[in-house]
């Protein structure tokens, strides 16, 4: 079944209401049109994709539901006491700014040593806290800004094109620890990417945008749709697979994240592993 | 005291000191934030605001303070119409605004004013006024500086992450802008308007060299400043030269010598 509009949460789970809503969003910029009447909603404990061609207004949605851009129309609601991670898309720091990573982690909110050292440890880079920011690599500052947007113990994460800038081998990683994270913490996952093989097979949900929403779906039928197809003819769902998971332990459907969970920070659970 | 202050170049020192402490640390946020051309813009301005304080009878600091700002504010608004190119709107506005300050200032009558001092700084004739106006201000400035600086650090890494995590963007930038505007107004008698952006971005660069993080590049920046203000003023009177540019000829060479040293001579601050 092919959805037009995302379903409403049933009847079942606990507390489905969505982590972020956006209801007939409307985006000008410079007399061109951005974004045209899109809907759309991130649930908890769910990874939400948003997929499209460059131009399509991917990360512009991304702005609007972070409250960064005002929608010339329509609203976005957001879940009372919702925390959000923010991984933006590729950093780069002013090699003239010394900063370290420890400092870097701690430009927001302060937090102890062993805090920033257990959160580094489980994105697979505990080696970089004493190193500048300049130093590291595509794939290590990924890592590293990873560990940040999970400081605050996010209930969402929001993710501009995670593995931007990181080489194929380690893209599969990040997309692998992004994954096992949400697992571990049950916070919700909005992505946005143009990398459809390795993003669609996490996904719970997709959402193929090209201004409009062309279609949402589970990753399998959004595949199937014809406007998806007509968007990227090459691609099919085979090869897709890298690392879909078993869905067959309970999450925390609140979306909550749990104190001992918090983080993700015992780093020995021997995921992810470096990249270098 | 009283007596100390009675000397020139004690009062000259004092306030070269005062205005390299606070042009250091903020210069490192124009390095880092790559506003220099903008600092260079708003002090140009700042003659326009010497015109229009003479004209209406108020204090010439204050009026310079929101004229600095007012262009600093123009600039912002201007360049988020994206119509043209930032370095145009910056030339364009930093020349006017310089030359209809020097146009204003000659057109008032009666008034005979060192042209000259206000460009390139007049730092021995500064008064004990002076001496007062140029330590509120700072004082104010490195107080604002001290207060805004962990959004301003957050803000200067990635804005929207730093949005998204809560700073309040336009709050910091009007308090950056109104920073520079301060620092400007203490620094015009120093080292005068073409040359109050030197004061600011070349200790600051001097300073990276040493510094492992941002506040000790902006301490450092106020020390190599300083050191500069006291070596100029020396060299000034020891050859009889103009003290402002000798200021700023006096940083260059530190920011030379910094950079031609090897890397092995270089002390390493530890701290992360």
């Amino acid at each position: 079944m092919i959805r037009k509009s995302p379903p409403q949460p049933s009847a079942t789970e606990i507390d489905a209401t969505p982590l972020l809503a956006a209801r007939d969003v409307s985006l000008e910029r410079a007399g061109r049109v951005i974004l045209d009447q899109v809907s759309v909603q991130v649930r908890p404990a769910e990874v939400t994709v948003v997929i499209g061609p460059n131009g399509a207004g991917k990360t512009s949605l991304l702005r609007v539901l972070l409250g960064l851009w005002k929608p010339g129309n329509g609203r976005v609601q957001r879940r009372r006491g919702l925390r959000i991670g923010y991984m933006p898309q590729r950093l780069q720091i002013e090699p003239v700014l010394p900063l370290s990573v420890r400092r870097f982690l701690t430009l927001r909110q302060r937090a102890p040593e062993s805090v920033l050292r257990e959160r580094l440890e489980r994105v697979g880079v505990p080696h970089l806290l004493h190193k500048p920011v300049q130093s590291l690599s595509g794939g290590e500052m990924q890592r590293v800004l990873l560990a940040r947007a999970l400081l605050n113990r996010p209930n969402l994460l929001v993710l501009d094109e995670p593995a931007q800038g990181v080489d194929i081998v380690g893209q599969g990683e990040v997309f692998k620890l992004i994954d096992d994270i949400r697992h571990e913490t049950g916070c919700g996952v909005l992505m946005v990417s143009h990398d459809l093989h390795l993003v669609m097979a996490g996904a719970d949900a997709v959402i193929c945008l090209n201004q409009h929403v062309c279609c949402t779906g589970r990753p399998e039928e959004v595949s199937r749709h014809p406007e998806y197809q007509r968007l990227f003819p090459e691609t099919d769902m085979q090869g897709i697979g890298v690392y879909r998971h078993d869905h067959d332990h309970v999450h925390d459907v609140a979306g909550e994240v749990h104190e001992h969970h918090a983080g993700c920070a015992h780093g020995h659970h021997g995921h992810g592993g470096g990249n270098r | 005291m009283e007596g100390l202050l009675d000397d020139f170049l004690v009062r000259a020192l004092l306030a070269g000191l005062m205005v390299a402490a606070v042009a250091g640390p903020l210069g490192a946020f124009v390095v880092w934030r790559r506003m220099a051309y903008f600092g260079d813009t708003v002090s140009h301005s700042a003659l326009l605001g010497v015109a229009l304080g003479v004209l209406l009878g108020l204090n010439l600091n204050l009026m310079v303070t929101l004229v600095c700002v007012a262009i600093a504010i123009l600039l912002v608004l201007l360049q988020r119409r994206q119509e043209l190119a930032a370095d145009t709107l910056l030339g364009i506005l930093a020349h006017s605004a310089l030359s209809l300050g020097i146009v204003a200032i000659t057109f008032i009558e009666g008034l005979r004013v060192d042209l000259m001092a206000y460009l390139f700084g007049d730092i021995l004739a500064v008064g004990t006024g002076d001496l007062l106006s140029i330590a509120i201000g700072g004082a104010v400035a490195l107080l604002l500086l001290v207060l805004l600086w962990r959004p301003l650090l957050a803000l200067t890494v990635h804005e929207e992450l730093a949005q998204v995590e809560g700073v309040p963007v336009l709050l910091v930038r009007l308090g950056l802008m109104l920073l520079i505007a301060l620092v400007i107004a203490a620094a015009m008698q120093v080292v005068g308007v073409l040359l109050i952006t030197a004061l600011m971005i070349i200790p600051a660069a001097s300073a990276r060299r040493f510094a492992s993080t941002p506040e000790q590049m902006a301490i450092l920046a106020a020390v190599i400043g300083m050191l500069a203000v006291g070596a100029g003023l020396w060299g000034s009177f020891q050859y009889d030269t103009p003290t402002g540019p000798t200021i700023v000829v006096a940083a260059m060479l530190g920011f030379i010598l910094v950079h031609l040293l090897p890397g092995r001579l270089i002390p390493h601050f530890g701290g992360r």
